[in-house]
């Protein structure tokens, strides 16, 4: 434990409506925190820079799972277990059901929120290629108001969000619009559980009379931001699933993939590996 | 006598397990000891150079800290193993990324990392030797008297703790072997560095008095060794040093020799503080700063025959034994004597060496040396087979060592060997054959290719050669007020089953229940030293030893205090108390007696081990040519060890030992930046997890040796041998690729299967007198 | 400091303690609460495993205050009156503790996992048990002791 924990102060409002005008009214001054899967390793680790921090954890208001016939909006205090249990989550959003199995551990997936772990920005999160693939809106609010954005445009660079300061992620809602449409998503890990991604894929895809009507892919840990890989969807549309097309698609994906070596993995590899989803995915269609 | 006492052999509850489901079980953080503080270590973030500086920032208020440096030892700044190399704190040369320099020690535990990196230290740094290949270059220049890559000894020594030269029969092999054998076939294999991961990091209290001297607690393997330690570091005499191991939460090598580093960075705190100290670690500091698994690189050069006998065989070893000495020569020694494995050569010339680099010191990791050179063995074995147009099972088969044959050191197999049986039957409960040509159909279309692979080997049991008749191990026995019989052993436990199985060999000995046998903790003020908990020696050697003296104590209440046959462990009791009471002492103990074992510790012939145990490992693969990820999904542990003297026990040291080596072969890789280990997290060092192991199967067989408690021969590290290159050569089968290296990782797999530098498959008919893909 | 008011293993606790102080460590300081242990610190090993509102945590990761109001069980409230949990008899007699420090958390996840599945297949108690890291077993012996477990706890509800 390398953070003197006295250095720090955790204040938890009663409700959203508090901790936005504590947020509005103290600029830049807390951190909020939510089920702590990324915060708290920081802190064991001597790296949370942030030592005012505002606690997100009971706030029922954030933690919901709406469901109506046209959308489902999911409160951005779910935990991926509430997630998982959702009936409705896991029929008609099954990339993002199948995401949350594979975030962690089963108590990591107790505490870590949907919330968390789109705003805390890596490109190697879970839950951002099925969101993409979904073309999820964010619903952002601050004490001053509320407004919505495609979550497609909320990553701005490495951990780079459109968030202000004063802003809390409220919840994130995708149309049923996907009924009838084939969906594929896998995750590349460095073992089978508790593994952070080297690369991941999440895709959507509707065929109609033989061609590709509509495709989605989202994609994890190809750039420093999760990505929808629109050449890739551009190279696809309209066309019939060949080995002509499967080859374009592919190019296509190596000019909108940027992978990186680290600690975990290669440039090359997670490139490869990212065509080779992309390829399974088409074949099964 | 009660036949139906028959304990060893079944399956006992755990002597401490109670404690170890209900949380209750005390590991050294779980303790506190009055006025206690908490200690910290300043280590260094270059690999090598000099110390130009030592700054304190006046920010923190250093007259609450006790700061300890070298110049605060009493005795000799060095940690003592097999040399004195190994300073305790650096005082201005500093050899490895992560070597202590300075300790810290503070009432509150929150404050003292704030400290560590408040402590601002230059240094002027040197390129740093981090590979086999960077110390031999530097040893070549050396020669040609450039010295500027020498990090350790100097002259003939320059970099290298240890060579052994080991030939059997002391023949080197004639040239005209070479010339006129049909086949040679080359090959190099390596094998990367290993981190121990015992769940419980590492840690100690330690407390100091003017009148008592040292007192350590902590997790550890081998508590004599660190009185020695400590001897050492404050001029002590042994009584005056005082160790105590407390509930150690895995250990696996990791926690034989590095405890004395830490233990004394602890007692030099007490010292200096006046207070207890405990020190610690984090899973950080844990893995960059402490002991893992030598890597090496193993070169062989084979020459066959046609029809498939060795006709001579040289193996070339070379070990990575990180900035100091600590036990390099004991691992390399070991490696070499399992270079060979269970085959017969007419012909054998080994020779090794262990290395100096810039990295922290390895030291004992299950195993210990055989691991890597079985690994190279085993893969090489399958290239001769393939190179000569043999199964990987004829090859074995044509050259296994049986009873009455002489292994490479010249040790005469007097007890009974069968690998011929042992690899039938293993092939047989994996069902190899059917699954080898099912795969072979099946992976022609299919995007996951499926694999078979078996490795054969052995493993030496206790100590090399005279080593056992040195450290000269002494076991006792006494009893508890109440009349129980309390077996005195500095032998550890960790999880492998040390309390257990000895109580059951006292208990069958005595012919008393199992439960009335008590385990005193290990307490080197109250135990004798009945050696280290390593080697696995543990069952065999010790375990005879407390056999030996329950025997003592039965025959000295009998013969002394009345005690009538078939009695009841009431009547036990009772003897032993009115025993007590008249001669105030009741304690039996016995001593190690060297058997007739002959070893040649300069020229690396006689008999090597007491015993070997044997087995055949079995693994089934899956490639999947999506992710380039290798997995096992099946495994057969087949292994011939003596006696099993509790088969819960004995399967769980093989299923844990197994899931070890599936972490060794293709999940475990430590990464090195400059020296230092840049993937010292979980998250980044990848342990198999529940998920990833497949069904592990385990077999005994049991031909008693004469050497061990009951007929047991040792079985802790045997499990490390087998895993990786019956993996590897599983997927050469899944993929007809040949790695030789571990751990094999996705990204290699892929490298190989789909770059440029792909590899032709062997086609033995053109194979030719000689084959080398040494090179590559 | 924050006054935090929780139940640990049935009983009421007033914590007066940093609000950012992991509850692992108020377990093991203030409430001498040893069973949990740090094992990596990040979330990873799960040997600090507790159950927080019945759900299975890893308190390296919580703050005490969110623990506030919570209903904690820690392995030291996983037998009662002394006699063993089903799960933990089944531990000791199957081999599915070696040096045991995985086994506190270990416990706590086998019996969060038995809640949801009471006859779990082997995959269930491979995933369930996925975030609780064991050097020493292999697992196999552990998977043994869920089983059993699981058997133990429906003969138990038969005898009802």
């Amino acid at each position: 434990m390398r953070s003197n924990v006295s250095a720090y102060d955790l204040i938890a409002p009663r409700t959203l409506a508090e901790t936005l005008l504590t947020l509005s009214e103290q600029l830049g001054i807390y951190t909020p925190i939510a089920g702590g899967t990324e915060l708290m390793v920081a802190l064991g680790a001597g790296r949370l820079a942030p030592k005012k921090l505002i606690s997100l954890w009971g706030l029922t208001e954030l933690r919901f799972i709406d469901v109506t016939a046209d959308a489902i909006t999911l409160g951005a205090g779910t935990t991926f277990t509430d997630l998982r249990k959702h009936p409705v989550v896991s029929s008609n959003l099954s990339l993002l059901s199948q995401a949350a199995s594979w975030t962690g551990s089963i108590a990591n997936q107790n505490r870590g929120t949907l919330g968390g772990n789109i705003v805390n920005a890596s490109p190697a999160a879970d839950s951002p290629p099925a969101l993409l693939a979904y073309d999820a809106e964010l619903t952002l609010v601050s004490h001053t108001g509320s407004r919505t954005l495609p979550y497609v445009d909320f990553h701005l660079g490495y951990k780079k969000t459109a968030l202000r300061p004063d802003e809390l992620l409220h919840s994130v809602t995708i149309k049923r619009n996907f009924g009838g449409y084939k969906s594929y998503t896998r995750k590349v890990g460095t073992r089978n559980a508790q593994a952070i991604s080297k690369v991941a894929l999440a895709a959507l895809a509707r065929i109609e009379d033989g061609v590709l009507a509509d495709i989605r892919i989202g994609a994890a840990s190809l750039r420093e931001v999760p990505t929808r890989l629109t050449a890739t969807e551009k190279a696809l549309m309209g066309k019939t699933v060949s080995t002509e097309t499967i080859a374009a698609a592919r190019a296509a994906l190596m000019t909108e993939a940027r992978p990186i070596d680290d600690i975990r993995s290669t440039a090359k590899y997670r490139g490869m590996v990212a065509g080779n989803l992309l390829e399974d995915f088409l074949r099964s269609l | 006598m009660d036949e139906s006492n028959q304990l060893v052999g079944s399956s006992p509850i755990r002597k401490e397990g109670r404690d170890k489901v209900t949380g209750r079980a005390q590991y050294v953080d779980d303790l506190s000891l009055p006025g206690m503080w908490f200690g910290a270590t300043v280590r260094s973030t270059i690999a090598r150079g000099r110390i130009t500086s030592i700054t304190f920032d006046p920010l923190i208020p250093w007259h609450e800290f006790t700061v300890v440096t070298a110049k605060d030892i009493p005795g000799e700044n060095a940690i003592v193993h097999l040399a004195k190399d190994h300073v305790c704190l650096a005082e201005s040369t500093i050899n490895h990324c992560d070597e202590p320099i300075l300790l810290l020690a503070h009432p509150e535990r929150a404050v003292l990392h704030a400290a560590v990196a408040s402590v601002k230290i230059t240094y002027d740094e040197l390129p740093g030797v981090f590979t086999i290949e960077d110390s031999e270059t530097a040893i070549e220049r050396a020669a040609q008297g450039d010295t500027s890559g020498v990090i350790w000894g100097k002259g003939a020594d320059a970099n290298l703790f240890k060579t052994y030269l080991m030939q059997k029969d002391q023949k080197p092999i004639p040239a005209d072997v070479w010339e006129t054998a049909d086949y040679i076939v080359e090959g190099e294999y390596r094998t990367g560095a290993q981190e121990q991961l015992y769940i419980e990091n590492n840690g100690v209290i330690a407390e100091y008095s003017a009148t008592d001297g040292v007192t350590v607690r902590g997790s550890m393997q081998c508590p004599f060794y660190l009185v020695h330690a400590l001897e050492v570091i404050f001029g002590l005499p042994a009584e005056r040093c005082r160790v105590i191991q407390t509930e150690t939460g895995g250990a696996f090598g990791g926690k034989e020799d590095f405890p004395s580093v830490i233990g004394s960075h602890a007692a030099l705190l007490a010292m200096k503080s006046g207070h207890p100290v405990k020190i610690c670690y984090d899973r950080a500091e844990d893995m960059a700063g402490t002991t893992k698994r030598h890597p090496s690189r193993t070169r062989h050069r084979t020459a066959v025959s046609k029809e498939g006998k060795l006709l001579a065989g040289e193996i070339e070893i070379a070990l990575d034994g990180g900035a100091y000495m600590t036990l390099s020569p004991v691992v390399l020694s070991r490696a070499t004597i399992h270079a060979p494995g269970p085959y017969h050569w007419p012909y054998m010339v080994v020779r090794a060496k262990a290395l100096a680099t810039n990295i922290p010191p390895h030291g004992a990791f299950r195993g210990f040396g055989a691991p890597q050179t079985l690994f190279a063995l085993e893969r090489h074995m399958d290239k001769i087979a393939r190179v000569i147009g043999l199964t990987p099972e004829e090859l074995r088969r044509r050259n296994f060592l049986t009873t009455g044959d002489r292994t490479a050191t010249g040790q005469l197999l007097s007890e009974p060997v069968d690998m011929q049986h042992m690899l039938t039957r293993a092939l047989t409960e994996s069902d190899y054959h059917a699954k080898r040509a099912e795969f072979d159909r099946t992976n022609a279309t299919s995007a996951i290719k499926r694999g078979i692979g078996f490795a054969t080997f052995f493993h030496g049991a206790g100590f090399t050669g005279s080593g056992e008749r040195r450290l000269n191990s002494l076991v006792e026995i006494d009893v508890t007020a109440e009349g129980w019989p309390r077996i005195l052993v500095s032998s550890t436990e960790f999880g492998q089953g040390t309390n257990t199985i000895l109580s059951q060999v006292a208990a069958q000995a005595l012919q008393l229940p199992y439960e009335s046998i008590v385990v005193a903790q290990p307490d080197t003020l109250l135990v004798p030293n009945s050696g280290p908990t390593v080697a696995s020696r543990t069952a065999m050697v010790v375990g005879r030893l407390v056999q030996k003296a329950g025997e003592s104590l039965r025959t000295k209440l009998r013969d002394a205090g009345g005690l009538r046959d078939g009695y009841s462990a009431a009547e036990f009791c009772a003897v032993a108390v009115a025993y007590l009471a008249k001669y105030g002492e009741l304690k039996t103990s016995a001593r190690y007696e060297a058997p007739d074992i002959f070893w040649d510790d300069v020229l690396y012939t006689g008999d090597a081990y007491p015993a070997y145990a044997w087995a055949v490992y079995v693994a089934e693969v899956a490639v999947d040519t999506i992710t380039y990820s290798a997995s096992v999904t099946e495994f057969h542990a087949l292994q011939e060890v003596g006696k099993v003297l509790h088969p819960i026990l004995a399967a769980g040291q093989i299923e844990g030992g197994v899931a070890q080596g599936i972490g060794y072969a293709l999940y475990e890789k430590c990464v090195w930046q400059k020296g230092h280990m840049a993937n010292n997290q979980m998250t980044n060092y990848i342990m198999p997890t529940s998920a990833d192991l497949p069904p592990i199967h385990v077999y005994f067989e049991e031909t008693p040796s004469i050497h061990g408690a009951f007929g047991a021969k040792g079985i802790g590290e045997l499990p490390m041998d087998g895993p990786a290159p019956a993996i590897l050569n599983a997927v050469e089968h899944a993929t007809g690729i040949a790695f030789t290296q571990i751990p094999l990782l996705p990204e290699d797999i892929f490298e190989r299967m789909t770059g440029d530098n792909q590899q032709p498959h062997f086609d033995a008919s053109i194979a030719g007198p000689f084959f080398s893909e040494v090179g590559a | 400091m924050s006054s935090v008011q929780f139940t640990v293993n049935g009983e009421k606790k007033t914590i007066d303690a940093p609000p950012m102080k992991r509850l692992l460590d108020v377990l093991r300081e203030d409430l001498h609460l040893t069973g949990a242990k740090e094992g990596c610190g990040e979330g990873e090993c799960g040997s600090c495993s507790v159950l927080m509102n019945g759900d299975l945590v890893n308190s390296c990761l919580v703050p005490v205050l969110q623990a506030s109001g919570a209903t904690i069980c820690t392995i030291e409230g996983i037998s009662t009156e002394g006699r063993l949990h089903p799960i933990q008899q089944c531990f000791l007699e199957h081999g599915g503790a070696q040096c045991g420090i995985c086994t506190p958390g270990m416990i706590l996840a086998t019996h969060h996992l038995l809640e949801k599945y009471p006859q779990p297949t082997l995959l269930q108690i491979q995933e369930g048990l996925a975030g609780n890291l064991c050097r020493c077993t292999g697992y196999m012996r552990i998977f043994t002791a869920v089983q059993e477990a699981a058997l133990a706890n429906a003969a138990a509800g038969d005898l009802r």
